[in-house]
């Protein structure tokens, strides 16, 4: 008559997964909000530059994006390693830039016509007579709010 | 008749549905990266008779070919040109109407008259780097931003925020109205005291 007698058995309670579907999901619903799809696969190297004085850039709706940069290892067999401008899905001329523009302002709501932005994503290394050249297309097409898209940091990141 | 009980669904799969959810959507994720320098292009009208502005008004900057940064025609580097800039545009050398109450700088009268006046002209060739540029770029919109952190300050010493802070407040969609209404005249009573005068040329041909 032990007043201590041994508890029966010395293994661990199993653990209840019940919660585990309702943790699961909170992440999942946290990913769905938070995911933003992205509608053009890049063709172009795009490592943007750095700055520190950023704005944020407009909701996305007013945004058209215009990416630039070497095209990326898979293309350069077929396209060369020369700079490129990628309009959408495929990879295009200066001179297509305004029709491109024309034809995303014509896709948006008529109350957002006149306040959309062009977002310039451009590869660091490339030179400034291509952007020079997007820029002069953006004019003709009276385009004129652009944002030079980088990612947050310091200029120095930029000279080496 | 017997009533009959609904029989129980069994959920034990409703974890791995919901696994199979989440890993497409963090597959999928991308975190953007959607800020950057905002800039407004000219344009393309020609102005018919251009305004004649003083040499001393104008602040030069230029990138060569090499990446190499010229401001005011003398080879300079990079981090000082943010001070250069500040100088240049603070001096309020001018006198009588075009005096200028708030600046703080030397009052050099080789140097600009007033903000309002003082234009930077910035000048890249073709084959400068993008990478420079834009580290250009942000210096001196840097520049910009630094006198009206402080003007702002200045003015509105309750608010208890930079210029740059109150900036991306009122941008910010979450803010209420009231609040937007009540930035938005100090926002452009701040910029009004140094508007953003950036003129970039056209950029030279290397050959």
């Amino acid at each position: 008559m032990s007043k201590f007698k041994k508890k029966k058995g010395g293994d661990l309670p199993a653990i209840s997964t019940a919660s585990l579907p309702d943790i699961v999901f909170m992440l999942l619903f946290f990913f769905m909000v938070a995911t933003v799809m992205r509608d053009s696969t890049l063709m172009v190297k795009n490592q943007l530059p750095a700055a520190d004085q950023i704005q944020k850039l407009d909701k996305k709706d007013r945004v058209m994006y215009i990416y630039a940069g070497e095209p990326s290892s898979r293309y350069t067999e077929k396209y060369g390693s020369q700079p490129r401008i990628q309009l959408n899905d495929k990879f295009a001329t200066v001179s297509e830039v305004g029709a491109f523009v024309l034809s995303e302002r014509a896709s948006k709501r008529q109350e957002l016509q006149n306040v959309l932005t062009t977002a310039l994503k451009v590869d660091g290394d490339t030179k400034m007579g291509l952007i020079s050249d997007i820029k002069q297309e953006l004019r003709k097409v009276n385009a004129l709010k652009i944002n030079y898209t980088t990612r947050v940091g310091d200029y120095s990141q930029n000279i080496d | 008749m017997a009533k009959r009980s609904a029989p129980e669904v069994n959920a034990g799969s409703m974890a791995d549905i919901a696994f199979l959810l989440l890993i497409f959507f963090l597959v999928t994720t991308t975190i953007e990266t959607d800020s950057g320098l905002n800039r407004k292009l000219p344009p393309i009208e020609e102005i018919e008779d251009p305004p004649i502005i003083k040499q001393k008004n104008i602040f030069t900057v230029v990138v060569n070919k090499n990446n190499q940064l010229l401001a005011e025609e003398e080879l300079t580097d990079i981090s000082d040109l943010r001070a250069l800039a500040v100088d240049f545009l603070d001096n309020g050398g001018g006198e009588g109407e075009e005096a200028c109450d708030y600046c703080q700088g030397d009052r050099d009268p080789s140097s600009s008259d007033n903000p309002d006046k003082a234009i930077i002209s910035l000048k890249n060739d073709r084959e400068t780097s993008y990478k420079v540029y834009i580290a250009v770029q942000n210096e001196l919109v840097a520049a910009y931003n630094e006198l009206r952190d402080r003007e702002f300050s200045r003015l509105f010493p309750n608010e208890g925020m930079t210029f740059v802070e109150a900036s991306k407040k009122y941008s910010d969609p979450r803010t209420s109205i009231d609040e937007k209404d009540r930035l938005r005249p100090k926002l452009s009573e701040v910029k009004l005291l140094f508007p953003q005068k950036l003129s970039e040329a056209e950029p030279s041909k290397t050959n």
